[in-house]
């Protein structure tokens, strides 16, 4: 595969399987996710340094790690 | 990152849980579990109960992490499913309102005082020791006995699911979880 510029990690959160709980927002240690009306966990992509603590500590495990061009 | 007293508040989940082993009349504080996550949803349209002061997840994620009883392992497709999440939480509000109803009967004198915990809606433990008789009505008890059920219950559950799956895996079908977020998402919707 060719390598088009940097690429870099940034957490994804499926939002139809969120719950909502926030236990990925004490992990962070970048503050790149809120809970968005109570409803779903939103990142923002560009605070997110892909460290993956919060896929690694949601429950439900609905935080994926994916290759983003830089 | 910096603890707040709210990152405390598993010791009162603890306590709680301690506390009806000694008096079951302790269990009515339970509510404050019921109705604080209610409020945050109803007035605020958010979760900030699961988010900030529910000592029970506080306490699950305690345990399965800090102290690694968990085997941290993905739970199973179908508990995140909405099938299961909203079943789960329908079967869970039915109970409650038997319980209910069973301590109206009490209320209404037509059933005595049953001085048992029942676990996992189903094992009837004597709790005798926790009752010495008080000021208040029996139903006052029945509610106490009936309402700790249900916290030890879902503690058991929550304990079974963060040794198998990952430390908060309650937190997943958890019912006032389930509940809020739906009342959120309601209250999301009227406002769109
Ligand atoms: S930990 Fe997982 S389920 Fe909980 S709010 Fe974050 S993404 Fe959603
Ligand atoms: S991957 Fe790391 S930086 Fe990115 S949102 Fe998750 S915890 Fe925060
Ligand atoms: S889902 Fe249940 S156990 Fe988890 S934080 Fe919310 S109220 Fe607490």
């Amino acid at each position: 595969m060719a390598l088009k510029g940097k690429k870099r990690c940034v957490a994804v959160v499926d939002q139809k399987t969120c719950v909502a709980c926030g236990c990925c927002v004490k992990v962070c240690p970048c503050q790149a996710i809120r809970i968005v009306q109570g409803v779903v966990a939103q990142i923002a992509g560009e605070a997110c340094v892909g460290c993956g603590r919060c896929a690694q500590e949601c429950p439900a495990s609905v935080i994926e790690l994916r290759e983003v061009q830089a | 990152m910096k603890k707040h007293w709210y990152d405390y508040l598993w010791i009162a989940s603890l306590l709680y849980l301690l506390l009806g082993f000694f008096n079951i009349l302790f269990a009515w504080l339970g509510l404050l579990c019921f109705f604080i996550p209610l409020v945050f949803s109803v007035a605020r349209g958010s979760k900030g109960y699961c988010n900030r002061y529910c000592g029970r997840g506080q306490l699950f994620g305690l345990l399965g992490g800090g102290f690694g009883l968990s085997r941290r392992k993905n739970v199973p497709q179908w508990m995140k499913s909405h099938y299961f999440r909203y079943g789960f939480l329908a079967f869970f509000l039915i109970m409650f309102f038997l319980m209910l109803w069973n301590t109206y009967l009490v209320f209404a004198g037509a059933q005595d005082l049953k001085q048992t915990v029942t676990l996992l809606w189903s094992f009837r433990l004597p709790w005798n020791w926790a009752y010495q008789g008080t000021l208040f009505h029996p139903g006052v008890a029945q509610f106490a006995f009936g309402f700790y059920s249900i916290m030890l219950t879902s503690t058991i559950l929550g304990l079974i699911t963060m040794l198998l799956f990952k430390p908060r895996s309650w937190c997943v079908y958890c019912p006032m979880g389930t509940m809020t977020q739906l009342i959120c998402k309601a209250r999301r919707g009227n406002r769109a």
